[in-house]
């Protein structure tokens, strides 16, 4: 017999947690007061009538949304999205499978929308909407961050994120709102951005980035803010202008504008790029503050729309803004029509910024200097709302090409995390879809832990320590939850932070 | 509504425990913050503070972490002027902590 027989070690293989019910029954967010329902057309409290004023939504929505009808008519309960979830993976509790999320809605959808569930109910496992089930639809719709990985493993194609956006639209519509959210809707009408940062606060902001990148670089780099007659107007999330590691992008975008030498334009009054209204499945709202930017653009004549580093913002810009706000082919009103002769309809309107620079790297147009990343190796974390409902480029996948070629023409080390965990079937960063708040903090740190699983296998086997995003609340989430998994919250960036460190411009010290 | 009590007197703050009226801040109440979120407050917290103040009664808004730093940077000299250091004196983060602390509303959105 020969000697040498051996045994490889075993693999860690991705398993399913063992089911912990109820595990995250008490996880909900903070209820939205009265006055910031009200501001944005709601109901400000559940009070008297709230269950035939959510019933009537749910008819509402279920006649509009024919994708709805579909998703709660087809699912089969085959079990395919039961361990996608990172919710799930990082909880335990088994109302955070994909299916059990839908069957919250399904159930009511049976007992008040269908004859079997009318007649039948405890056969078809129909239920009333009762004040206990609604308090369960609070919690566990504020446990899915609308990232529509389950989706992608669905074979019959349905979108949790759908359904999870009409549970948190009717509990709206009955009088129950989510703080986060609805106080920053509130917020990007009364203010401009999410952030509440008024326009002076702004102006002074960018005044010291000028200054801090005149320091570094010796370069005249400019953040210019409301600039009538600029080619591009950049809209960006607020983060960007506030928050570490957000900044280091925006002097990315910056320094890329200025060695292009393509004039450029931030505006006070369309500061944001971020759409809650997406996260809240409002269509009302949704078009309301897609409608800024379509303002801010005829306001100052620009002929290029660029969207900065914000996952869910490009959803709606490359997806949305052509039927919401003519920015793109579909509006048809005058101001649609206005701006569609406006627009340099040569570059694709909207442009992701990761776009524009690539276009320019391509055409040698900018000077890196790669080696001034040599410090970090670098992962990229494909962020949801880009990886699996937009694209950019010309071809499919693009959305995954384009800022790994970015990133492999600035930095020289780069590593992929396990395949399973990026490009579509990318794991969600744990804080999307309007979660990014502090009370949800564990239920964050939970749902980064598949990521969390992958940054650690490339950190130990290949050194990684950097992990490039393109969205704010990728960003700001890891920057919070790494230290819980033993990173230092330094290590997620930005695409364009790195940009930034490569980039040479012409006057340097 | 919740409440915090203050040498006898009671002021509102929110469910997170930011004061809802930023009138009603005074250097006893922010201590008493402080207290909730065990921060230890030296001379160079307060330096921290007393900029957020001073910003936001300009802006309407707490200030950048950037300009934050920078401002920090000048004050309390230049190895001081960074976020890490921030974090040292504010673990939770200089942003929202601070901000509480300095009886400002807390910064929104993806930060």
């Amino acid at each position: 017999m020969a000697a040498d027989v051996k045994a490889p070690p075993l693999r860690t293989l991705p398993i399913a947690p063992d089911l912990a019910p109820g595990a995250m029954a008490g996880s909900k967010p903070y209820v939205a007061t009265d006055k910031m329902q009200q501001a944005l057309g709601f109901p400000g409290e559940l009070g008297e009538g709230w269950q035939e004023r959510a019933l009537g939504k749910m008819g509402e929505l279920l006649g509009k949304y024919r994708s709805l009808k579909v998703y709660l008519d087809s699912c089969v309960h085959c079990g395919a999205c039961s361990d996608k979830c990172h919710y799930f993976l990082g909880t335990g509790d088994p109302i955070n499978m994909p299916v059990a999320r839908q069957d919250l809605m399904r159930s009511v959808y049976r007992r008040h929308f269908t004859l079997a569930g009318k007649v039948f109910p405890k056969l078809v496992g129909a239920r009333d909407l009762t004040k206990e089930v609604l308090d369960q639809w609070y919690s566990y719709y504020n446990q899915c961050s609308e990232c529509r990985r389950c989706s992608v493993f669905c074979p019959y194609g349905i979108d949790t994120a759908e359904i999870t956006m009409a549970g948190k639209e009717i509990m709206d519509a009955a009088g129950l709102g989510q703080k986060y959210t609805n106080e920053i809707i509130g917020k990007v009408h009364r203010i401009g951005n999410n952030l509440g940062l008024p326009g002076p606060a702004l102006a002074d902001t960018l005044e010291g980035l000028e200054e801090d990148v005149k320091e570094e670089t010796g370069a005249d780099v400019r953040f210019p803010l409301d600039e009538k007659g600029a080619e591009v107007l950049l809209v960006t999330p607020s983060a960007d202008f506030f928050a570490e590691p957000h900044v280091d992008s925006l002097i990315g975008y910056a320094k890329v504008f200025h060695a292009a030498g393509i004039r450029w334009t931030l505006s006070s009054r369309a500061s944001e790029a971020g759409n809650f209204g997406l996260f809240i499945g409002n269509y009302d709202q949704l078009q309301k503050i897609a409608l800024r930017i379509r303002e801010a653009a005829l306001e100052l004549g620009v002929k290029r729309i660029v969207v900065g580093e914000c996952g869910h913002a490009w959803r709606v810009a490359y997806s949305m803004w052509n039927t919401l706000a003519g920015i793109g082919a579909g509006g048809t009103d005058p101001f649609a029509r206005q701006l569609q002769s406006q627009l340099d309809l040569r570059y694709k309107q909207p442009t992701h910024i990761c776009e524009l620079t690539w276009d320019l790297i391509q055409r040698g147009a900018l000077t890196l200097d790669k080696e001034a990343n040599d410090h970090r190796v670098v992962t990229f974390h494909d962020s949801c709302n880009v990886a699996r409902a937009s694209r950019m480029g010309d071809t499919p996948g693009g959305q995954f090409e384009i800022p790994r070629a970015i990133i492999r023409a600035v930095a020289n080390k780069y590593v992929e995390m396990a395949p399973g965990t990026t490009h579509e079937q990318t794991f969600c960063c744990g804080g999307g879809g309007g979660l990014l708040t502090d009370e949800l903090l564990d239920l964050r740190v939970k749902g980064a832990l598949p990521r969390m699983e992958a940054l650690r296998e490339v950190a130990d086997g290949q050194s990684v320590n950097f992990m490039a995003t393109i969205c704010a609340i990728c960003k700001a989430q890891f920057t919070k939850v790494l230290p819980y998994y033993g990173f230092k919250m330094s290590m997620v960036g930005g695409v364009h932070q790195l940009v930034s460190t490569a980039i040479r411009l012409g006057a340097k010290h | 509504m919740s409440t915090i009590e203050v040498a006898g007197k009671t002021f509102d703050t929110d469910e997170e425990g930011y004061l809802v009226n930023l009138a009603d801040w005074n250097e006893d109440i922010a201590g008493h913050i402080a207290k909730l979120e065990n921060v230890d407050m030296t001379s160079n917290h307060w330096e921290v503070v007393n900029f957020l103040r001073k910003y936001y009664e300009e802006y309407q808004i707490a200030p950048a972490v950037r300009v934050l730093t920078k401002a920090i940077g000048k004050q309390l000299g230049p190895e001081k002027g960074n976020s890490q250091y921030l974090y040292e004196l504010f673990p939770y983060g200089p942003a929202k902590q601070a901000c509480k602390i300095a009886g400002l509303p807390k910064p929104t959105g993806c930060v």
